[in-house]
């Protein structure tokens, strides 16, 4: 096993994680909480292709990540402020106690 | 692959797995912590400093605080009694599985692979900073204005509304009308000013 696939298997291994946990967990905040180790995972692969691949002095693979960390950290603040308004409606973060969209 | 690799991969993957599985709230918070700097060491690892100090600044030392004062709000950080997972969680298993080996499969067996370490690429900031100005000032300037928007979005989405019961109707009347009352208040205010002066 070449060290490139080393990190390719531990970045499945953590998308795998992230989506158990995003798809089985009841709780909202979990659930944003494995989409963030999703989003992680995939920066984990952009990674190790930049610095395997034949043309790491561009820098692509990097760029991407930035740019990926950015839409991240808006994506867990949107989401977070969406959780607490909910539970102010429903007083729960309880995902299948969620039932209606209608307030 | 170098035992520092396979040290932090251990200790990412048990923490990731800790964070999903943990029954209090604030326990996950804090093993996702955990997995986060493993993941910005692993990125030290990789030759990627900036995206490894990016990874801390951003996830240890924002994103984490921002699910934790989550947990807090919501009011969730009490282990809780009942189920924490949802009902047809083993689907959701099995599906995650399905995903991983075919994701382990495909890193396994992909022809062409790039097996050796090329040499160091020169990643300073400066070279960072140049490209960002240069070929990608355009993505870095949308960006900006997603964050602006987010950030503002999600404010007015967390921000407490007020009840529009008929006690807060008619306290906008009351106001509407102690405006209507107000130029000669002024008027009297300002004539009181000058009579002083």
């Amino acid at each position: 096993m070449t060290p490139l696939q080393g990190c390719l298997l531990v970045s499945a291994l953590l998308f795998a994680i992230g989506l158990a946990g995003a798809v089985t967990r009841r709780n909202a905040i979990l659930a944003l909480v494995g989409i963030e180790l999703m989003l992680n995972a995939a920066n984990l692969n952009f990674i190790a292709f930049w610095r395997y691949g034949p043309h790491p002095e561009a820098l692509t693979g990097m760029m991407v990540v930035i740019f990926s960390i950015a839409i991240a950290a808006a994506e867990a603040a949107v989401g977070l402020a969406l959780i607490i308004a909910i539970y102010r409606h429903y007083r729960t973060a309880n995902l299948d106690e969620m039932k209606n969209l209608k307030g | 692959m170098s035992p520092a690799f396979l040290i932090i991969a251990i200790v990412t993957l048990l923490a990731a797995a800790a964070a999903m599985s943990l029954r209090n709230l604030v326990h996950c918070a804090l093993s996702l912590v955990v997995a986060l700097a493993g993941l910005a060491a692993l990125y030290l690892q990789l030759d990627a400093q900036f995206v490894g100090f990016a990874q801390i600044l951003v996830y240890v030392g924002a994103v984490a605080i921002l699910i934790v004062f989550a947990v807090l709000l919501t009011r969730s950080d009490a282990t809780p009694n009942q189920a924490i997972l949802a009902p047809g969680w083993i689907a959701g298993i099995l599906v995650s599985a399905v995903v991983f080996a075919t994701l382990g499969w495909a890193a396994l067996n992909s022809p062409g692979l790039p097996g050796e370490m090329p040499p160091t690429p020169e990643a300073t900031v400066k070279n960072i900073g140049d490209l960002l100005m240069t070929r990608y000032v355009l993505p870095l300037e949308v960006i900006g204005l997603l964050l602006t928007a987010a950030l503002i979005g999600a404010v007015i989405i967390a921000m407490k509304e007020e009840p529009l019961s008929d006690a807060s109707r008619s306290r906008g009347n009351e106001a509407h009308s102690s405006k209507k009352l107000e130029p000669p208040h002024v008027g009297s205010y300002e004539a009181e000013n000058g009579g002083h002066a």
